[in-house]
């Protein structure tokens, strides 16, 4: 019996103790008509032996394509020590540190993520994490709007640049809250908000910004934090973690900084693993704590006075205020923080500068020579971070399968995401490509762009 | 354990140290305006590869684990992770595919979650599977989300109460809550089932549904599902099956033929896969066919041309009523690559052993711990995989409170059980050994039970201030709100 240790011996004396007969009578309160035989959907069971064999072929069959897609998710070099340590069972089969005195290393762990993550988005209070990112900006609106209590509109502007996905997840999660989210006009040149177009007849509880933009440009941060500070607004920040090692961090946006800031965790050390699991961060001024979802951790003293770490402002939380927490979400993503922590602690900012550095450059490689391309430029002018959104003169799709079946897969088809937006590419270069990688993706390009065979430009183009 | 308090990875820090292997090279200038640069150094540490190394391994011997202690904990099912799940999930293959690669590069993981959501459909008894919500909680939430989207698509629009029964998890009042719901809690009678007056009482034409979790979070299968189910109907309510205690009746009985419209799972629990030290969960939803068109997407689903399966997402376009999308991906693939594997592992036959021998485990631990002179707080009932021990008795004769004993279990080595909850039993311990334990484990547990409780009755032994043995002694946590201290500061020190 897999994983149940019970001998025949055991299970005999075991009945006898409860004085049953066999298993089947402690199931005598079920009513009979409600009792099922079988599971004929289920397949008779594995071995270890035989499932890895299975489970290899099928990772195989997926293969190990070169991968220039970003778009909210990142392949990254993970140093092997992360996930070695984050997978000790100590870590992996913990329960929540709800026993604090068994459960000292995950909340160190957390309170230092904690520490780190507050440092790099230059904001005063963290938590212990959310689900992924686009669930990690619902939140952050439910925050904004529980924090912004004077302003009742429930409208949410949404700069352009905001991953839409997010936009949908938020809509999903917050929309039966009287909230709604209303995108920022856009400059089409630059991709960014246009606020001189904004209608401001009603006031915003709060504007979210999203730097690099979903889009991959860069936003005029300060001057949309205090407008939108001016306007009586919270400022939500959504970004990406590695790009904080060059970028400005939004505690120091504008004349007082965003407000709240989240974003999705994965480029810190979580592998990509088709979507998840991955983690959401947010960080806040600290007069908002209160009004902050999830777990925090807290340094304190045990009766010895002795340091120690524990869960506290518990009162926020659902096991205790039910239906009037801040939030449903009882859980965090402790594992992917244990590896972000560790990630973060081994590359330390030096480290994590390079690989945004490294990123920046690689992708800026890419652009020149996908731009020296005839029929492909940049969609839009100004700075980027390690992510590029390119006009193509043909439709995206079948460039992509063209460049799929020669084992790269070459950006995200834009179109799909923004409907106002044809024949787009994003495409994104981290410190994982070669010089050697990225040459072999603009050869491809040349190849498919030159032979007329495969794709073909629109007429008007 | 021994008492060690461990410096702070900061405080180990030294300005100009790294971990040389882990920097990659750059070679010119950034090309960003300075507008948009950082001017300021964030302080993350400065370390060697093997202090950080030491470090983390050192912290995470300070944690009670699965692998290294029983756990007891009720609804949580504290069950073995098995290895293989683990690294098998993480094969190169899965571990580096894209979400947003081609189907044609996902057919082997997609062909796991199209496989695993037909399983859940049939352990679950229900038409459609989604996998995509990342908790528990956030399962409920699509659960709520799909009853308010089925009343409203029928221009139900006045539906907007939840029933929830007073022992349920905090998560469903909170979940309704978010949902724009009214939360309306159902009392339960002494012998754990539903109170059936209160009930009545309840339901009306503003029933949106009610919220159960069977068996309950008492420990005890509710007797009269078949009534509820009939009461919450005829009032134009759905019922939401909170999956939280699936373990217990694996292959023995199933939520859909229970009458249930919405499940969720989670996987973390039944399905084995690791609590993480408090995440990342699973809860995948289970509908039956009125709410199929809601479910959240994306679902797989499988095109079958020629002879030939070829698996690919099915969202917007094919599900135009979903209640949207939940998670930036599909939610928790790594997760559910490791549920899968944990299922193919266990197979037909080992569905059904689970909810046995987690049920023989409940019951034989419940009788031990009856035989050795403690109070069951419904002595008339089997146990399901849990059940709870009341110490109001030990709490007033010889104050030894719930929270004592949980504190002194530690220095004997085993987890505590969850503690005050349900809410509504005083002095609560709610105790689930799950199926993987041993009877040697459980015979100890229960010695060590007994010795706590006859030393505190027999020689005044008092707990008020273990554990002893652990990494800290008990923790001020009133000065821990009071006194906010959740981030190291360089200047704090």
């Amino acid at each position: 019996m897999p994983f149940i240790p019970h001998t025949k011996k055991d299970t005999e004396e075991m009945l006898d103790a409860i004085g049953v007969s066999d298993i089947e009578t402690l199931f005598d309160e079920i009513p009979d008509e409600l009792r099922i035989d079988s599971l004929a959907g289920v397949p008779d069971a594995l071995s270890e032996m035989h499932i890895t064999r299975l489970m290899r072929e099928r990772a195989e069959k997926d293969g190990a394509p070169l991968c220039f897609i970003g778009a909210g998710a990142y392949e990254h070099h993970i140093p092997t020590a992360v996930w070695d340590i984050a997978t000790r069972g100590e870590y992996y089969s913990a329960y929540t540190p709800y026993q604090a005195e068994a459960s000292q290393g995950t909340l160190q762990t957390i309170y230092e993520y904690q520490s780190m993550i507050t440092e790099l988005t230059g904001l005063d209070a963290s938590n212990a994490s959310l689900y992924d990112g686009a669930s990690g900006f619902a939140e952050a609106a439910l925050m904004a709007v529980r924090v912004n209590r004077k302003v009742k509109s429930g409208r949410v502007l949404v700069a352009p640049g905001v991953n839409p996905v997010y936009v949908k997840v938020a809509n999903a999660i917050a929309g039966r809250q009287g909230i709604t989210f209303e995108s920022l006009p856009a400059d089409p040149q630059t991709g960014n908000v246009e606020l001189e177009q904004v209608d401001d007849s009603c006031v915003p509880v709060a504007v979210v910004i999203q730097q690099p933009s979903f889009v991959g440009t860069l936003e005029d941060v300060d001057r949309l934090t205090d407008w939108a500070h001016a306007q009586g607004a919270l400022v939500v920040a959504v970004v990406n973690p590695t790009s904080l090692a060059l970028l400005k961090a939004p505690g120091h946006w504008g004349q007082q900084g965003a407000d709240v800031a989240s974003g999705e965790g994965q480029p810190l050390g979580v592998p990509l693993s088709s979507g998840g699991p991955y983690f959401g961060f947010m960080t806040c001024k600290q007069k908002h704590i209160r009004q902050m979802p999830g777990r925090i951790v807290g340094r304190t003293t045990d009766l010895d006075g002795d340091p120690g770490f524990s869960l506290t402002l518990q009162a926020r939380e659902q096991h205790i205020r039910r239906s009037k927490a801040t939030s449903n979400i009882c859980t965090n993503q402790g594992l992917m923080v244990t590896a972000a922590t560790i990630y973060m602690a081994l590359l330390g900012y030096e480290g994590l500068a390079r690989v945004a550095a490294r990123s920046h450059q690689n992708t800026a490689r890419l652009i020149d020579g996908l731009c020296a391309i005839d029929g492909i430029e940049r969609l839009y002018e100004g700075p980027y971070f390690h992510e590029v959104a390119l006009r193509l003169d043909r439709p995206v799709a079948p460039v992509l399968e063209a460049l799929a079946a020669r084992d790269i897969l070459g950006g995200l088809d834009l179109s799909a995401y923004c409907p106002d937006i044809e024949d787009a590419l994003l495409v994104c270069a981290t410190e994982t490509k070669t010089d050697e990688d990225i040459d072999a993706y603009i050869s491809a390009m040349q190849d498919i762009f030159h032979s007329r065979s495969q794709t073909q430009p629109r007429k008007s183009a | 354990m021994t008492k060690i308090t461990d410096k702070l990875i900061f405080e180990k820090s030294r300005s100009g140290r790294r971990a040389f292997a882990q920097a990659p090279q750059f070679d010119s200038d950034i090309n960003i305006p300075q507008q948009f640069r950082r001017p300021d150094r964030p302080n993350l540490p400065e370390a060697s590869e093997l202090q950080v190394v030491r470090h983390y391994t050192r912290l995470s011997q300070k944690n009670f684990s699965i692998d290294t202690q029983f756990y007891p904990l009720g609804s949580c099912t504290m069950k073995y992770n098995p290895r293989a799940c683990n690294a098998l999930a993480l094969l190169p293959g899965f571990a580096g595919r894209h979400p947003l690669g081609p189907e044609s590069h996902g057919q082997g993981f997609m062909k796991c979650m199209f496989e695993l959501q037909e399983m859940l459909k049939d352990v679950t008894g229900m038409k459609g599977v989604s996998l995509t919500p990342m908790a528990g909680a956030q399962g409920e939430l699509a659960g709520v989300a799909m009853i308010r989207a089925y009343h409203e698509a029928r221009g139900d629009d006045e539906r907007v109460e939840i029933l929830v029964p007073d022992a349920a998890h905090g998560t469903n009042p909170a979940t309704a809550t978010m949902c724009g719901c009214i939360v309306k809690e159902i009392p339960t009678d002494s012998e754990g089932d539903i109170n059936i007056d209160a009930l009545k009482a309840a339901l009306g034409p503003k029933t949106a549904g009610i919220m159960l979790t069977n068996p309950s979070t008492l420990g005890v299968f509710e007797r009269h599902i078949t009534l509820v189910d009939e009461l919450v109907r005829d009032a134009g309510g759905l019922l939401y099956y909170d999956g939280a205690n699936l373990n217990a009746i694996l292959g023995k009985v199933r939520p859909g033929d229970m009458g249930f419209d919405v499940i969720h799972m989670n996987l973390h629990k039944t399905f084995s896969t690791p609590h993480g030290g408090g995440g990342p969960g699973s809860g995948a939803v289970g509908v039956n066919d009125r709410l199929l068109p809601f479910m959240p997407i994306p679902v797989i689903g499988a095109d079958v041309t020629g002879g030939e399966t070829v698996y690919r997402w099915f969202a917007e376009k094919d599900l135009p009523q979903s209640i949207g999308r939940l998670s930036g991906f599909m939610g928790n693939s790594g997760v559910l690559l490791r549920a899968y594997v944990y299922m193919r592992m266990i197979g037909r036959n080992g569905m059904r052993r689970i909810a046995e021998f987690a049920t023989l485990n409940a019951n034989y631990l419940m009788v031990k711990l009856e035989e050795s002179g403690f109070e069951l707080a419904f002595p008339n009932r089997r146990a399901s995989h849990e059940f709870i021990v009341t110490l109001k008795k030990e709490a007033k004769s010889y104050d030894l409170t719930a929270m004592d004993l949980a504190k002194a279990l530690l220095d004997r080595n085993y987890h505590a059980p969850t503690t005050y909850f349900p809410l509504l039993v005083p002095e609560c311990l709610l105790i689930e050994p799950t199926e993987t334990e041993s009877k040697e484990t459980l015979d100890g547990f229960v010695d060590a039970m007994v010795h706590i409780a006859n030393a505190a009755r027999d020689k005044g032994e008092t707990y008020k201030e273990a554990p002893y043995t652990m990494p800290v002694r008990r923790l001020d946590d009133v000065k821990a709100a009071r006194q906010l201290d959740i981030r190291y500061q360089r200047d704090s020190e």
